[in-house]
């Protein structure tokens, strides 16, 4: 099965049109939108929308020849994810949108020198030490153009003057890592969230692009630490496919445990440390005990704790312990036992009626707004929207199991909250299956010794620890990709912020924030 | 008469199980060179002995640093074992900031505005490789190729990310690193006195250079 695709050009003029008569037809959902520097023929953007019914795709692109003052029409108007999309390919192409509501940096200081990921971008235009506080504006630019073909631009305040803006972040022990949302408050209710992003941005896509395949994988693990495994698998994937390798059935089947145990490794963290965000700390140690049992099985066969290393082009790094599959028996009956695992996250947190009472009815987000926002993963699940890759675009071994997609109505914390600890049971499940009938085979297919994937643009994705975690790989034939672009799980889930959060109280931001799930490294890269 | 300073010992490793013995070595060689007051060194002694064990750290982490810190914090490896209790979230609560993961142009501003907000005396650790060189991001263009470069680091714990014993090990070089220290002659005066008199100098210079201007 080959995973290139071929965009339709679409005249920049009439790209709007386009992109809303596609959502006319079903196309919903924007599942990524990438910004890309094709040196000569200029800049541009490619969009990658999803039919939410059977998950069919479809790529549109679009190119502004003009490399000095380039600019695109916005369609924030059809899609609410598209905003901050659009924000993070004008913080790195410099493309302005038309009509955009607030067209400023996202990720980088707001006195950036240059773009970085266009080609010609000069590294030496900005100094890596900058000690003076960064400055923060507090107007939203919006561009618009003028009759004579010129670009407009319009300035209005983010917040009013009546406005209580309160700071939370960059260094908050509740916002998962560092993140800077700008708070604006009617006594204790939230009213508007402006969020910063970039504290941890590492620009790893441009890292990637001078770097060989072999050598880009390093970074994926570092993205999402918590879908280490599956980051890296989207990718290998994404490359095999591309070159037409086919992994042995070995290989397939390992690499959907190693997802799933990830899967737990992560919901645990979230229980975790959403427990010790609300102040139950007991809570987050049992987490963090059984959390280690995974640890230790990732151990024993990679090598490594956190930062595993074990997807490889072709295969995998190691094969399987001998204890492998002891060890994952015992763990499955730990979680399952009637005394600890599972049990007793439910007997000591998920019953406790402070707990019940931060979770019920807050931050409820609809399905129309999970999809608009493209909020993939459990945050989207506990909205009512099937999003499931697994079974909607079955790969690696998941055609061959059973289990069902968890999926709550309510949209509120509390549904986000047992998505995920619903999710633990399907995993263990999953694994249970397989576990037992690991076929026989090679763990690595022979690869060439410089690996190089042919001309053309490719696209797959996997279901991450918390959501869809696409791979857009743009190749000119060399050693190194041309462009890669990760669909971040988490930027979506901070979008939406603002929305959930909207009408809440500030206390409830923590709940909120705890249950969407972001994780900082990834949404920034 | 001087009393000396000693090698420090603390009770879960053994002094020669420790690398990098030579610099604490000179450390103490430095101390002592200039005498240790009589009265004070006992004093002194019992302070750096508490001291060094309750290092509180800051809840600071950025990235996959921090979730291994985390897992330091938690059941089964427990740093409360030894003394790092509990993670304070305010800096003005803090003993020492473990940089925990990548530091980012973009993030330098806040964790030096952090380090100055701790308390006197105050310690940074260097978690990763990240912290201690910009790590497997150090071509990048937006990461600070090492927190030395904005912060003075006590401790540096390599890895990407360091084992949990090799943070406690870490942990460890630093609860010695205190235990040798001079509490009331230097280290409780790290920060420029207010009423100094070279400052009292600097002011009155700057004084005269506003009125002729
Ligand atoms: S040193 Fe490694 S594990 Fe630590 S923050 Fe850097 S990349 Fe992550």
């Amino acid at each position: 099965m080959s995973n290139q695709i071929i965009p339709v050009v679409v005249a920049a003029a009439d790209l709007h049109q386009h992109l809303a008569t596609l959502k006319g037809e079903g196309y919903d959902f924007l599942e990524l939108l990438t910004g890309v520097d094709w040196g000569e023929e200029g800049l541009g953007v490619v969009y990658s929308l999803t039919k939410t019914s059977d998950g069919t795709m479809t790529h549109v692109k679009s190119v502004c020849a003009d490399r000095e003052n380039p600019y695109i029409d916005s369609v924030t108007d059809l899609w609410d994810v598209a905003n901050i999309y659009e924000r993070e390919v004008f913080d790195f192409y410099g493309i302005k949108f038309l009509g955009h509501p607030d067209m400023r940096r996202v990720f980088l200081r707001e006195d950036w020198q240059g773009y970085p990921l266009r080609k010609d971008y000069d590294e030496s235009s900005n100094s890596d030490i900058c000690l003076e506080a960064e400055p923060i504006s507090d107007m939203a630019v919006k561009y618009t153009i003028k009759g004579d073909g010129t670009l407009h631009e319009e300035r209005t305040p983010i917040f009013t003057d009546d406005d209580y803006v309160v700071n939370i972040g960059p260094q908050h022990p509740s916002t998962h890592g560092v993140l800077h949302f700008r708070t604006a408050l009617d006594g204790e209710r939230i009213t508007k969230i402006d969020p910063h992003l970039g504290y941890i941005h590492r620009g790893i896509e441009k890292l990637s692009e001078g770097y060989t395949y072999p050598q880009t994988l390093a970074l994926t693990d570092r993205m999402d630490y918590l879908g280490a495994m599956q980051t890296r698998h989207a990718l290998c994937m994404c490359i095999e496919q591309a070159m037409g390798v086919e992994v042995s059935d070995r290989v397939k089947v390992i690499r959907t445990i190693m997802d799933e145990l990830q899967r737990i490794d992560s919901h645990l963290l979230f229980f975790s440390c959403l427990a010790q965000d609300l102040g139950a700390t007991t809570a987050f140690l049992y987490g963090f005990r059984d959390r280690e049992e995974i640890l230790k099985i990732f151990e024993k066969t990679t090598g490594g704790r956190l930062i595993i290393n074990y997807n490889m082009i072709g295969g995998v790094a190691h094969d399987l312990h001998p204890d492998f599959v002891k060890d994952v028996h015992a763990f499955i009956d730990h979680m399952r036992s009637k005394k600890v695992g599972l049990k007793e996250y439910h007997d000591i947190f998920t019953g406790n009626v402070i707990f019940q009472t931060r979770a019920k009815g807050v931050g409820v987000l609809t399905k129309e707004q999970v999809i608009s926002y493209g909020c993939t993963g459990g945050t989207g699940r506990a909205s009512g929207w099937h999003n499931d890759l697994r079974k909607l675009r079955p790969y690696a071994a998941y055609d061959r199991v059973k289990f069902n997609e968890i999926t709550f109505d309510e949209g509120d914390s509390f549904a986000r909250y047992m998505v995920r600890m619903k999710e633990i049971e399907e995993s263990l499940s999953i694994i249970e299956q397989l576990i037992d009938n690991i076929p026989e085979g090679s763990i690595q297919e022979k690869m060439k010794p410089i690996i190089k994937v042919p001309e053309g643009i490719y696209y797959s994705a996997v279901e991450g620890s918390r959501g869809i975690l696409g791979v857009y790989l743009e190749s000119k034939g060399d050693k190194s990709p041309y462009r890669l672009h990760y669909r971040s799980t988490g930027l979506p889930l901070v979008a939406v912020m603002d929305t959930a959060c909207r009408g809440s109280l500030i206390a409830d931001l923590i709940t909120i924030g705890g249950t969407v799930d972001y994780i900082v490294p990834d949404v920034d890269r | 008469m001087a009393v000396n300073k000693k090698a420090p010992v603390i009770n879960n490793i053994p002094y020669e199980e420790f690398k990098d013995n030579e610099t604490l070595e000179q450390l103490i060689q430095e101390l002592n060179a200039g005498g240790v007051n009589v009265c004070v060194a006992p004093l002194d002694k019992l302070i750096d002995w508490g001291r060094s064990n309750s290092l509180w750290p800051l809840t600071f982490a950025t990235s996959c640093c921090g979730i291994e810190f985390m897992a330091v914090a938690a059941a089964r490896y427990d740093m409360a074992r030894f003394g790092f209790e509990i993670t304070r979230n305010s800096p003005r609560q803090a003993d020492v900031i473990l940089v925990n993961g990548t530091i980012t142009t973009k993030m330098a501003p806040v964790l030096k505005r952090l380090y100055d907000q701790m308390a006197d005396p105050k310690y940074v650790v260097a978690i990763g490789g990240c912290a201690i060189s910009g790590g497997p991001f150090a071509k990048s263009y937006h990461v600070v190729k090492g927190v030395d470069k904005i912060l003075p680091v006590d401790v540096y714990c390599p890895g990407c990310p360091p084992r949990p014993e090799s943070f406690l090990y870490g942990m460890m070089q630093l609860q010695r690193k205190v235990l040798v220290e001079n509490f009331f002659v230097t280290t409780n005066r790290k920060e420029h006195d207010p009423y100094d008199k070279a400052m009292d100098e600097q002011y009155v210079e700057l004084l005269n250079a506003q009125e002729k201007a």
